[in-house]
């Protein structure tokens, strides 16, 4: 996070992060122009979502459940900060999940080894950081579509952990292990939910207010302009990568602390739910543009749905279809809204 | 921050509160027709075996009245899938909750705190470790399985006396070798049955009819054949009917009913026998109540009323034996290959 400090010379990435098609200097009121926002219309979304469930079920307004409903999407969300910013940077990394499962399944052979909880957290970083870095030199260094390199990193990750553990599971975790996953900081507000906040701050003020984060930006927009502009493209990348494989290292503590056992079918599928958490908050999958406010409403949108549904018994399937369409209409909005705007005009 | 982050939720819950507050009266007004909830949770929604356990505890709910079955799971067969579903239950207040596990241990925390919270928990089917359940129900017991499998041999043999050969899976299957374990020791309260020899397909359908086919020719006096494995007695059925030896030779032991319908049509097997995922369901539904009443606390060595299933008792590790597996036959078969 320190490398923005030779690149200071270089003052154009402030202008640059704007798109390179009309550039809009004043339309309408300030105030319009916040009415439609992605994440205004999304909180809108998550607000009424809250209403519609304290309305449906007599249990939803309980301080204690709303807290156990956090539990269903902070680690995803921990890992979509960082997932936002490779996003906007125009990469990918499909191998989240599977750093979870290599990074628990390493803390599990600590753990069996008798490794105490200070060992393990610095495990299940290291392994997070490890893979993060095979992603980032396959992708930065020899220059690999990181869709094809973590499609690949996600099947050789989660097979070590097959191969170690086929059908058994670790456990045997020390007691203050627990806390990760299972600890409360203050009253109803768990470990997990305050480690959610924090992230949400501190990647919105390394997107949102650094040099590295218009780097980020410039990159997404034009890949080939940011080069022109002495921005070390393969070096944000690769910074963007070990920072995901290290939120996926972290996720991986909470979620081993949280289920207190490993088996190498953890957190199976995550990967397409923390893109869609990053996609429903508004971050563009061609890049260039988004923000963690969006990602943190759309994290809380996944989380008020399904726990929402939940408590109405409602099965999962219709869960996964209301996320879908609301996915498809995220993206087809401003698709379409633009379209309707462009008829106006000719 | 994150008190802030806190404080703005508990805003937002005072905010809303007011104008929610009628509704809500209104809600737990209609909620409380029923006296007792109890959370079924399978391994996934969509599966026949678990659809047939939740017709079974509806039939359980419906005998003891004012019990409502909610029948819930994730929708692919995930640990982390079940913990939201349990979290959403223990938010509920369920009494009980009666669960057929995904993981055994990856749930043990979610469950621990299901009864921290005064639920009720069991598990079925796929158990749960002990620190998280009561008591975990199994379908049957070795004991009743070896005895089951002898019973069946004797049903297909003239006055109970006869040869009969076992077809197993291979020499080193756990639980095969405990079955056929229990069926020799038993095997002096069935003095007209004679063991001939036991042979190993090694659960492949190809080294399993060789094997039955070997039996046929090797041992003419063989007169039925017992597989304990469901790959075991559908080869042996197809290497009878093969053969030409329908009505001479039968074969019988543990067998799907959606696989084993062609033979009981065929004539190959008369009746076999297999766990009833509907007796399972109507069980566990029995004992979560049974619990939740406090008739029973549930501990190893106490005996639980289950309805038409009889006494259930808690044996050593907190398992608990359902009873005799299921018999099916020419008469139940159609209702169950559909089902599993």
């Amino acid at each position: 996070m320190t490398t923005q400090t030779p690149e200071t010379r270089n003052p154009a990435p402030a202008e640059g992060s704007a798109p390179r098609r009309a550039i809009p200097d004043r339309l309408g009121t300030p105030f319009a122009r916040i009415l439609r926002r992605w994440e205004v219309l999304l909180f809108g979304v998550a607000v009424a979502i809250f209403i519609a469930n304290a309305l449906a079920s007599p249990y939803f307004l309980n301080i204690w459940n709303l807290s156990d409903a956090t539990f269903n999407f902070t680690e995803k969300a921990l890992i979509a900060f960082a997932m936002a910013l490779l996003v906007i940077s125009g990469e990918i990394d499909l191998s989240v999940a599977a750093i979870i499962a290599l990074a628990s399944t390493a803390m599990g052979a600590a753990a069996q080894a008798g490794i105490g909880t200070a060992g393990l957290v610095a495990i299940g970083l290291g392994v997070g950081l490890g893979c993060g870095l095979v992603n980032g030199f396959l992708v930065s260094v020899m220059r690999l579509p990181s869709i094809v390199v973590t499609i690949g990193t996600m099947s050789l990750y989660r097979g070590i952990s097959y191969i170690v553990l086929g059908d058994q599971a670790y456990g045997g975790y020390p007691e203050s292990f627990a806390f990760f996953g299972q600890g409360y900081v203050l009253g109803p507000i768990s470990f997990e939910f305050a480690l959610f906040a924090v992230a949400a701050i501190l990647f919105s003020v390394l997107l949102h207010a650094t040099n590295f984060g218009r780097q980020v930006f410039v990159i997404g927009n034009n890949d080939f302009a940011a080069r022109f502009s002495g921005i070390p493209v393969e070096r944000v990348k690769f910074i963007l990568f070990l920072l995901t494989g290290l939120m996926s290292g972290i996720a991986a503590i909470c979620l081993t602390s949280r289920l207190g056992s490993t088996r190498p079918s953890i957190a199976q599928g995550w990967e397409l739910e923390v893109v869609t958490m990053v996609v429903l908050g508004g971050v563009s999958i061609l890049g260039g543009a988004g923000t963690i406010g969006g990602v943190v409403i759309a994290a809380f949108v996944m989380g008020l749905v399904t726990f929402g549904l939940g408590l109405l018994n409602v099965p999962g399937i219709v869960m996964s279809i209301f996320i879908g369409l609301l996915l498809i209409v995220t993206i087809a909005l401003p698709i379409i809204a633009g379209r309707i705007k462009a008829m106006g005009k000719s | 921050m994150l008190f802030e982050m806190g404080g703005k939720t508990m805003k937002l819950k005072t905010a809303l509160a007011a104008g929610v507050a009628l509704a809500v009266a209104l809600m737990a007004g209609a909620a409380s027709a029923a006296d007792m909830k109890i959370g079924l949770v399978v391994k996934s929604l969509g599966n026949g075996f678990f659809e047939a356990a939740n017709k079974g505890a509806q039939e359980a709910a419906k005998e003891l009245g004012g019990v409502e079955i909610i029948y819930t799971g994730p929708t692919t067969t995930t640990a982390e899938g079940q913990i939201e579903v349990i979290n959403a239950l223990i938010a509920q207040g369920v009494n009980a909750i009666a669960i057929s596990a995904n993981d055994p241990d990856a749930v043990v925390p979610a469950l621990k705190k299901a009864a921290q919270r005064g639920i009720k928990v069991i598990s079925w089917d796929s158990g749960v470790a002990p620190a998280g359940r009561i008591l975990q129900l199994n379908p049957s017991s070795n004991e009743l399985i070896g005895k089951m499998c002898l019973q069946l041999a004797a049903d297909h043999l003239e006055g109970g006396k006869g040869d009969f050969a076992i077809l197993s899976a291979t020499t080193t299957s756990t639980n095969q070798n405990i079955w056929i374990g229990e069926m020799k020791k038993q095997l002096k309260d069935f003095p007209g049955l004679k063991l001939v020899t036991t042979v190993y397909g090694d659960d492949l359908s190809d080294k399993s009819y060789r094997e039955a086919q070997g039996l046929l020719t090797a041992h003419p006096d063989v007169k039925v054949i017992v597989a304990p494995t469901t790959v075991g007695v559908l080869a042996a059925s197809q290497a009878v009917k093969d053969a030409g030896k329908i009505g001479q030779v039968y074969v019988t032991g543990l067998g799907l009913p959606s696989e084993m319908a062609g033979a009981i049509k065929s004539g190959a097997t008369k009746e076999f026998a297999i766990w009833n995922p509907i007796d399972l369901g109507y069980t566990a539904t029995q004992i979560s109540y049974h619990l939740v009443k406090g008739d029973t606390d549930g501990k190893p060595g106490s005996e639980i009323e289950a309805g038409r299933m009889g006494k259930i008792k808690v044996g050593a590790n907190g398992e608990a034996a359902m009873g005799d597996p299921f018999v099916y036959n020419a008469g139940n078969i159609d209702q169950f290959s559909k089902v599993f």
